[in-house]
């Protein structure tokens, strides 16, 4: 086995623009179920909203990547408000139901062939990246030589989405220790309690549904960036739960827990896939062929991950970073 | 003792019914197969394959019955009129055109198969020369051209209404039966089961192994190897069933963890084994070896085929044996006892935990029998529980989140709005419309149309 | 014993006992007016499927006094409470506060208006600690705006108000050392008390206590009853559901009795529980007849009828 390039690859992975992306959607999340106990099912609706916003406005209309993100914030607080409204008076599980009924909606909608001329269908859009290339200040690879190594691209949507996350975290952070994170977190733990002492319940869930979509929204955006593409399939159902999955290894309600999922999650990941791709390639793979080809050692990873989701929840279910007392998930 | 011994013969006894039941209705589905006389029309067996082909026969409706019509060109055009296909119907009228490419690239898309009026045999009137298919299963696509005297070229809104109302029914039914376990596992327990779509897709896929086991059973010189199937997906569903609860749910619930973390762990639980599934069953659209191609029955002017007749007729008796079973056993009591209240139905000497045991048994064999028949109508992958998932948590949150007649009345209006509703816009977006309408509902009422409002305090 | 404890808040002026003395003269029958309600109700009806929970035609409660709301089991004792602090809407009747309507206002703004309720089964914030729990209860926190909340010198001072309030007050309730656990370790009694002391935090008018006595140890409950009699020497005016028929006579001043979602009978104390509707409301209009074995049946099969009706409004 190479594991030079176990370690390489992951190693790119697990900093590089994809883990970004998880990242930027874990912290909505946080916001959301972490902070306030949210169910939101449909953060990749969120994310596919504001992503093709921002290209639309541009093959389209021809408008600034500016404005497009512009664009695509002012419908991301339209769809949270538009999914907030139903929901936000009902138990938890039915947002929950609500919100990846209403992301599905959404990416059926988008990549219908009834629009494809403008929204390009199962293909998606391209051709709205330039602006953003023109303004990269790196013009060859970087990273550590013989360690890691990123495209000038990919440093750049990096850089940017890093600086991105930071400014996520710090607006949480300053979010969190104020009364304003005090009433969210009370609503976690009782509502009704909260109601009782005279706050508006209904408007701080509307709050957070919009603050957590917002984070949901530069996910959707970085996304668009490091493909210099947008389809259907970056926001299909699982994104969300993948999400979920990165939140919950770093450990819901703490401020950098989604950093520290995203990081470790897509190391993981990483490592599963390379280390099973290896192991089947060639001619005479480590596994034979009769027990895993190729194809089914690219599920692996998948397997694993579902499998990792179930005994993180059972065993360790305040992810690693955080506290068993003040644990966000539990019985309710 | 006593009493729960008796409470277990009950629970023994009524699943022996419904599977004799089964297995009576499942012979009427054998009663009707699809055998061709060489001069008559035939049908065309669904390709196994990745992609999509459009298969068609031409038949002269004058004669009954109706005779293949050989010899005629038949076309494929996309929507830009450039032609993708084309083929020459065969001795008995059958045609095959492969549409180039996977399958991928053809969903969502709409083709128009054309006839060479001028290939007809002499005196031979089209009733309609060309006819438009929406892509949106990677299934393999069924036209049918009939010959004869020219009938109405467009049939009305009416017809098609019926028509659509057929599918609808089969939908409604294997809907309801899956939602009717989301449903009563939601209720005794109060777990949102997101890997239920996987219970389904369990389903398909036994029938399926059973299906491909060497050899054909055989009652009588009628093969019912795929009658096996299905009661075989119905039985081993209901073992997976109790591997879930016995395994997974039941130790989760000793250890008290919540009902949020037991959400999330379903939704690892079905990722887990949707790609278990697709490791050993493969990403291809599988269908089983009988009942690919029945020849329907012309009512009027709908098309009814034996197994759609039958799949509605089972399903309604699966329902009604269900429901009857909650309404009116021991156990059926004792499992809305639960519903409502399991600390008082604890209370009162019921054992919760049996009674959530056979809940997981006889709610995952009715998802596995879903998904079996589902199999049997539509063909499956490795994806079918986990697409249809949403329609039968539509179905369930619509009727009223843990009712019984809820799941069901819940399911008949997704099923058949569904399809109907393909009548007014794009079938492309049927799905969107039936989960518009669950968000609609849920905003005029929100405990679902037979639920109750809750009490707070 | 409370006489020396701080009086914080609002204390609009009421003369405990003047208040007292006034209800002297009232004579003690269901629905009765008072001299000076804070709180009045009128025809408030709630069903349940077939069940009518709470069915009251008028009831006025007295500004300064600790008025007791007491009945057996499915009164609609909680089911008033539920709708008079909007936390459920009745099918019928109108309600007012201090002579403003409280109709369709929801749970918060009636919180809002100085009528605060705790619940029969304690809501603390289990995951908060204690002194959180209490700097939540405040009202008015400029921090609590979504912008503010950014901008730490906006709020610092008054939640720094807020802490020392909070801080004298758990000092008051026996919870300062307390402080800084997680409110979720406390015991039953200890969260009653926390409870009692959050809904303090916002200086209400009128405290409802829904059983504050439910499930606390015998050496808390003095100390708790102080409590309750603390509220009212300070200027607020307290209605509890209470089962400990010690404790209602011991503190409250005016006891209303429910039976079946009537109110059946109010007075002082002494004088309700000497009168024999109360003794049937509690102990069923059988009481005192052997029960037949006819009768008996006849009970037995209308419960019965009573419980699948209940089990067909629930498919």
């Amino acid at each position: 086995m190479d594991f030079n390039e176990l370690l390489t690859g992951s190693l790119q992975q697990a900093l590089g623009p994809t883990a970004v992306v998880y990242c930027l959607a874990a912290i909505g999340l946080n916001i959301h179920f972490g902070y306030t106990g949210l169910l939101n099912f449909g953060q990749a609706g969120f994310m596919m909203v504001a992503g093709y916003a921002m290209v639309t406005m541009s093959t389209i209309w021809g408008q600034s990547l500016w404005l497009g993100v512009l664009v695509g914030v002012i419908l991301t607080v339209i769809l949270a408000l538009m999914l907030g409204v139903p929901t936000l008076r009902l138990r938890a599980d039915y947002l929950a139901i609500v919100t990846i009924a209403a992301a599905e909606i959404i990416r059926q909608v988008i990549s219908a062939a009834k629009f494809s001329d403008d929204l390009g269908g199962q293909d998606g859009l391209t051709g709205f990246i330039k602006p953003f290339r023109k303004m990269n200040p790196f013009d060859e690879p970087v990273g550590i030589d013989g360690v890691v190594m990123w495209s000038p691209n990919d440093f750049w949507v990096m850089t940017v989405g890093w600086l991105l996350v930071v400014a996520a975290c710090l607006i949480t952070w300053l979010l969190m220790r104020s009364p304003w994170g005090r009433v969210l977190k009370s609503i976690r733990e009782d509502e009704d309690a909260v109601r009782s002492l005279g706050k508006n319940v209904y408007a701080y869930k509307m709050q957070s549904l919009i603050i957590g979509g917002l984070f949901g929204a530069l996910a959707g955006f970085v996304v668009a960036l490091r493909s210099a593409t947008v389809g259907p399939s970056f926001f299909a159902t699982d994104v969300t739960f993948f999400a979920y999955t990165v939140l919950l290894i770093g450990g819901a309600a703490r401020v950098l827990g989604p950093v520290a999922g995203a990081v470790i999650f897509w190391f993981l990941i990483t490592v599963l896939d390379i280390a099973f791709g290896q192991m089947t390639a060639g001619a005479d793979p480590i596994i034979p062929a009769s027990i895993m080809d190729s194809t089914q050692a690219s599920l692996m990873r998948l397997i694993f991950m579902g499998l990792g989701l179930m005994l993180l929840m059972i065993y360790r279910p305040q992810g690693i970073f955080g506290d068993r007392r003040e644990l966000a998930i539990d019985g309710r | 003792m006593a009493i729960a011994l008796r409470r277990g013969a009950t629970a023994t006894t009524a699943l022996v019914l419904l599977g004799a039941v089964l297995a009576a209705l499942l012979t009427v589905m054998a009663g009707s197969p699809a055998h061709a006389a060489e001069t008559r029309c035939a049908l065309v067996k669904p390709t196994d394959d990745d992609t999509i082909s459009i298969l068609g026969r031409i038949c002269d409706r004058r004669e009954k019955p109706p005779v293949a019509v050989p010899g005629v060109r038949v076309t494929v055009e996309d929507e830009a009129g450039e032609e993708l296909g084309e083929a020459t119907s065969s001795e008995d009228g059958t045609f095959v055109i492969d549409l180039p490419g996977t399958s991928i690239e053809h969903l969502g898309k709409s083709y128009t198969v054309v006839l060479d009026e001028s290939t007809l045999p002499e005196g031979t009137k089209p009733e309609i020369t060309s006819r438009t298919i929406d892509i949106n299963l990677d299934n393999d696509q069924t036209v049918i051209f009939p010959i004869g005297d020219a009938g109405p070229a467009k049939p009305s809104k009416f017809t098609e209404a019926l028509q659509l109302m057929v599918g609808g029914l089969v939908f409604s039914v294997l809907l309801a039966m899956a939602a009717l376990g989301l449903s009563m596992i939601f209720g005794t327990t109060g777990l949102t089961n997101f890997a239920h779509g996987e219970l389904i897709t369990f389903g398909a896929l036994v029938a399926f192994f059973i299906d491909r086991l060497p050899g054909r059973i055989e009652v009588g010189g009628t093969e019912i190897t795929v009658i096996v199937g299905v009661l075989g997906a119905f039985l081993v569903g209901g073992v997976f069933g109790w591997l879930n609860d016995t395994a997974l749910w039941r130790p989760l619930r000793r250890r008290g963890t919540g009902l949020v973390a037991m959400m999330i762990v379903s939704i690892g639980l079905s990722l887990f084994l949707r790609n278990i599934y697709q490791y050993f069953a493969g990403a291809q659209t599988r269908n089983y070896s009988q009942y690919g191609a029945v020849e329907p029955w012309e009512i009027g002017d709908i098309l009814l085929t034996p197994k759609e007749l039958t799949v509605i007729l089972l399903g309604v008796a699966v329902l009604v044996l269900t429901t009857s079973l909650l309404q009116f056993t021991r156990l059926g009591k004792a499992t809305r006892a639960v519903a409502d209240n399991p600390g008082l139905a604890s209370a009162t000497g019921i054992n919760v935990e049996r009674v959530i045991g056979t809940v997981w048994i006889g709610g995952a064999a009715l998802a596995a029998l879903a998904g079996a028949l589902l199999g049997v109508t539509q063909g499956f992958d490795f994806q079918l529980g986990f697409r249809i998932l949403l329609l039968v948590f539509a179905a369930t949150v619509l009727g009223g989140l843990g009712t019984i007649w809820g799941a069901i009345v819940g399911a008949f209006v997704i099923g058949l709005f569904t399809e109907l509703s393909t009548l007014f816009v794009d079938p492309e977006f049927k799905f969107v419309g039936a989960l518009l309408l669950l968000i609609v509902i849920l905003l005029i009422r929100p405990q679902g149309l037979l639920g109750k409002a809750q009490r707070i305090g | 014993m409370d006489a020396e404890q701080e009086v914080t808040g609002r204390t609009p002026g009421v003369d405990v006992e003047a208040s007292r003395r006034a209800l002297a003269g009232i004579e003690p029958t269901p629905g009765v007016a008072k001299p000076d309600p804070i709180l009045v109700a009128d025809s408030v009806t709630r069903t349940f499927g077939g069940l009518t929970a709470v069915d009251v035609a008028h009831l006025e409660v007295q500004r300064g006094v600790i008025t007791a709301l007491i009945g057996p089991n499915g009164a609609g004792k909680t089911t008033l409470f539920n709708l008079l602090t909007g936390f459920d809407r009745p099918d019928t009747g109108t309600w007012s506060f201090n002579g403003t309507s409280l109709g369709r206002k929801p749970a918060y703004k009636v919180a809002r208006m100085g009528m605060v309720r705790t619940f029969q089964l304690t809501k603390v914030l289990s995951k908060l600690t204690v002194i959180e729990n209490m700097r939540v209860g405040a009202t008015a926190q400029r921090g609590e705006s979504l912008l503010a909340a950014m901008v730490a010198p906006l709020w610092r001072s008054q939640e720094k108000a807020n802490t020392d309030r909070a801080d004298n007050l758990l000092e008051r309730f026996l919870l300062a050392e307390k402080r800084e656990d997680f409110a979720g370790s406390l015991s039953g009694g200890q969260r009653k008390l926390l409870e009692m002391a959050r809904s303090l935090m916002t200086d209400p008018e009128l405290v409802m206590l829904d059983e504050p006595m439910a499930g606390v140890n015998p050496a808390l409950k003095q100390s708790l009853l102080g409590h309750v009699k603390s509220l009212r020497d300070e200027g607020r005016t307290v209605l509890f559901v209470e089962h400990d028929m010690d404790m209602v006579r011991d503190i409250s001043d005016w006891v209303v009795v429910m039976a079946q979602g009537k109110v059946v009978a109010e007075g002082p104390p002494d004088t309700v529980m000497a009168d024999p509707a109360v003794v049937d409301a509690y102990l069923g209009a059988h009481h005192d007849a052997e029960l037949t074995f006819e009768e008996e049946e006849k009970i037995l099969a209308e419960a019965e009828a009573e419980i699948q009706k209940e089990a067909q409004g629930h498919e």
